[in-house]
């Protein structure tokens, strides 16, 4: 075990995070009381949370707990799924986009998501970058805006000589990080990223974990992972989810168990699930 | 590099720029009527035809109507010769279309080898669905009528359709064994049986009301086709003394005796008289449709 | 042998028709099968009023089909991406069988439907004499009104086969829902929906009774849609209608029609097939 702390602690020195750099944090999203009904089902109850700026915040937990479900109430994702229905106040900056008058289409475009699996477009490496923008009605500038996201996806090197190719023929690892790029292409504010590398090779996840951390320092990024390895490599902050079952009634449902600096986290949980969780007795 | 609007902004203006905008939403929703709207032409146009038939042909249907051969007066005419082909028609098709239809299923579902040959075969039932009705009619004109020698007869008429509807039942043929799970088959095989037995005793019954279903739906497409049998050498009306199942005599049908009343000048005819003829047609295709998803709902489970 | 009987079928087919329509073009000339411009195979060959390019006929059959698929191709898709973009299970199990009824009814039936209600209603449109008795738009109208479910339901399940991660990514990007509709998943479907488009038009291209009944039985060199036309299925059925005897050139002549109309639909069935082929290796 001591092993490990030390490495955590290594890999986490070089970062500037609020144990260096001690700084007024701003507040992107604000969640009070938010809930997940599916039907009578209830997937995530009760979460007060918040996450800031230019920070990489990671959700752990055991699968089922409704990390990836909670993370698709940022961009209201949820309300493509039937039957679905949020509780609470989903705030992003001060504003709940749960609102009525709030059109989830303008929020999706402020807050880009990346998937579990690559999801890149049937066409071409550049028309999957250009698509976003072009939509939003984009006319001039795009060769500028293909290079610019495919460079701050690390993917540009390894594809500017080949835009024109389809974008199936990449790799995964180079699928992943042109979804992202496509996400950049939009110029969001926040990126939600559901288990972004949980399909890839290590040294494909590597990338994209080292792409999370240059990332951070423009966007503010929401990260669902399985592996806690990663979410000690590439976050400022981590919130651990548990299912709790209600025995009586038979139910089940996602709760936050803990939330805190990940190095916190990791090396001092207050929480004893959360102690178990990451020393790996439950997963 | 600021191509976008993005919103670096105080809480106030996130609040605006995230607001549902009236255009956007008006627009979403233009769309979607729009589709609905080309949805429902198909369904207002079947209704606008199915009401104009009731209204246009409901009152020529008495019982005269169903026995009497075709008149020069419309109030005189009837369908007894077309409604008695169709139904020798249906027989016969049934009977020389099934088994020829089920055998070719097993064999290429079970028994084929996979070969170039048999994806040939694959491709050439694909594309034979597409070959024009009419078409085969003149395949029987030619090799049933003239080469074999039939004439134009019920014979002729009867084989045209069986080779229409070949390809669709063993489509269907082999869509219901290959839904019969490998398990049951293989049980059989456990235990002994020949390929062939386990087939013939085990997977064809469970296959079977899949396979009837797709015959009957099959056959009423064929008894409602007019073009082929037109081709093949029906005629509109049958002389009286004859049997309506005699194999070698010229024969009518339902759908070519409406093709006869609407292409007559007057207008009893092409109106009334037809949409008689179309009612009685489209009853007998009813009951055979609701044959075939009686019959698929019951062995459904 | 039972499995071999689809083959002996197209063989058959092939057969039949070659052999028959090389009769005809032992007494016709082929080139002037191809080039004159006027049909009019009736009577004695030597006079001067037989004519016998297939021209006007294959005119005819595309006039009709272009009318068709105009009507067919935005109704049928509408329809798909209604059916697999908007429309509820509920809405989606009732919608279906309709169109299954739609595409059973025979086409005699919508040939009378064509010549009793349609062209009453085009004629009142357009009054004076623009539009003839028998004329190409009320047909076409109505074959296309005959090809919407096969536009449908094939474009419909194409566009369900496209999988929910590329809507998933296009939402993402903050594209409403028409524009993820529009421009990521139809593009996505597309050579399924080329393919349900080639399918209906073959249909379009051999339907007999709709223009037998209501395009009329004058072959015509015209694009007007108002005028009576004939079609190659059309003149197939007029001619075995006059009791045509075998070895006569009227005879023969059905099966050198009968050859084209047979080649266009089988072409377009190949074409449609590579395309289905072709999106089930994307997406299956």
């Amino acid at each position: 075990m001591t092993e490990t702390y030390r490495e955590i602690n290594l890999s986490s020195n070089h970062r500037t995070t609020e144990d260096t750099m001690p700084q007024v944090q701003e507040t992107v999203f604000s969640l009070q009381s938010v809930g997940i009904k599916y039907g009578d089902f209830s997937a995530v109850s009760n979460v007060n949370m918040e996450i800031y700026k230019n920070q990489v915040t990671a959700f752990i937990g055991p699968s089922g707990c409704g990390k990836s479900t909670l993370l698709r109430t940022f961009n209201r994702m949820n309300d493509l799924v039937l039957n679905s229905k949020v509780v609470g106040e989903v705030a992003y900056q001060g504003k709940n986009i749960y609102d009525q008058d709030v059109d989830p289409v303008e929020v999706r475009r402020r807050i880009g998501m990346v998937f579990q699996q690559p999801n890149p477009f049937p066409k071409s490496i550049y028309d999957n970058i250009a698509f976003g923008p072009r939509n939003h009605g984009v006319k001039e500038g795009i060769d500028d805006i293909v290079e610019n996201s495919l460079r701050n996806a690390a993917l540009w090197d390894e594809v500017k000589n080949k835009l024109k190719s389809p974008a199936l023929s990449l790799s995964g690892g180079q699928q992943q990080r042109l979804c992202i790029a496509r996400s950049i292409a939009v110029e969001p504010d926040v990126i939600l990223m559901d288990e972004p590398a949980s399909a890839l090779d290590p040294i494909a996840t590597l990338k994209i974990e080292h792409l999370m951390r240059e990332l951070a320092a423009k966007y503010t990024i929401v990260v669902v992972t399985h592996n806690m390895q990663q979410a000690l490599r590439v976050s400022d902050k981590t919130a651990f989810f548990n299912l709790e079952v209600d025995e009586e009634k038979d139910t089940r449902t996602g709760v936050l168990v803990e939330y805190g600096p990940t190095t916190k986290l990791f090396t001092d949980p207050k929480n004893e699930k959360t102690s178990d969780y990451i020393k790996g007795k439950f997963g | 590099m600021t191509l976008l609007s993005t919103p670096r902004s105080t809480t106030k203006d996130v609040a605006i720029a995230l607001q549902t905008s009236k255009a956007s939403t008006r627009k979403e929703r233009l769309f979607q009527l729009f589709l609905l709207f080309s949805t429902l032409v198909g369904l207002v146009i079947l209704v606008v035809l199915l009401v104009d038939i009731v209204v246009d042909g409901f009152s020529s249907l008495d019982l005269g109507f169903f026995t009497d051969y075709t008149s020069r007066r419309p109030e005189d005419t009837g369908i007894r010769a077309g409604l008695t082909g169709t139904l020798s028609l249906m027989v016969l098709v049934a009977l020389i279309a099934f088994p020829i239809g089920v055998g070719s299923a097993i064999y290429l579902e079970s028994f084929a080898p996979r070969t170039w040959f048999t994806r040939f075969m694959q491709l050439n039932i694909t594309n034979l669905a597409g070959v024009p009705s009419v078409v085969y009619g003149l395949l029987a004109a030619a090799l049933f009528a003239y080469i074999l020698n039939f004439g134009r007869t019920l014979i002729t008429g009867a084989l045209a359709l069986v080779l229409l509807i070949l390809p669709v039942i063993i489509v269907a043929g082999k869509e219901s064994i290959k839904a019969v799970p490998p398990s049951i088959y293989q049980g059989a095989i456990a235990l002994g049986a020949t390929p062939w037995q386990a087939v013939y005793k085990q997977v064809l019954p469970v296959a079977m009301p899949g396979i009837l279903t797709g015959t009957i739906l099959a056959l009423s497409r064929a008894i409602g086709e007019a073009a082929p049998i037109l081709v093949a050498g029906a005629v509109f009306s049958r002389r009286a003394d004859s049997e309506p199942w005699n194999l070698t005599e010229p024969f009518a049908a339902l759908p070519v005796q409406i093709f006869d009343f609407v292409k007559r000048p007057q207008e009893a005819f092409q109106v009334e008289v037809a949409a008689a003829g179309i009612l009685v047609m489209l009853f007998v295709l009813l009951l055979m449709n609701s044959a075939a998803i009686v019959l698929r709902n019951r062995y459904s489970k | 042998m039972c499995g071999s009987i689809s083959i002996l079928t197209t063989l058959g087919i092939i057969y039949v028709l070659f052999s028959e329509g090389i009769n005809f073009f032992s007494q016709i000339s082929i080139i002037e099968f191809f080039t004159d411009t006027a049909w009019r195979p009736f009577g004695d060959p030597e006079n001067d009023a037989f004519r016998i390019g297939v021209a006007p006929l294959v005119v005819g059959t595309l006039l009709v089909t272009v009318i068709a698929l105009s009507v067919a191709v935005p109704l049928g898709l509408a329809t798909a991406i209604y059916l697999s973009e908007y429309a509820s299970k509920r809405i989606k199990r009732k919608v279906k069988p309709v169109l299954e009824i739609l595409a059973g009814i025979p086409t005699v039936v919508l040939g009378y439907f064509a010549l009793t209600l349609v062209t009453p209603f085009i004629r009142n449109i357009f009054p004076g004499d623009t539009i003839d008795i028998f004329n190409a738009l009320s047909a076409g109208l109505v074959v296309g009104i005959m090809i919407i479910p096969t536009v449908a339901s094939i474009s419909e399940d194409s566009l369900s086969a496209v999988p929910q991660s590329l809507r998933n990514a296009s939402y993402s990007l903050g594209l409403p829902k028409s524009s993820t509709v529009l421009r990521v998943v139809f593009p996505a479907a597309l050579s399924g929906i080329i393919s349900s488009i080639l399918l209906a038009m073959g249909r379009a291209i051999g339907e007999t009774m709709i223009v037998a009944i209501a395009a009329g039985n004058l072959p015509s060199m015209t694009l007007n849609p108002g005028s009576q036309v004939q079609t190659m299925t059309g003149y197939i059925v007029q001619a075995v209608g006059g009791e045509a005897s075998r070895g006569s050139l009227t005879y023969n002549s059905i099966f050198a029609v009968g050859i084209i109309l047979f080649l266009m639909t089988f072409i377009l069935n190949i074409i449609a097939n590579y395309f289905t082929k072709r999106f089930r290796e994307v997406y299956e």
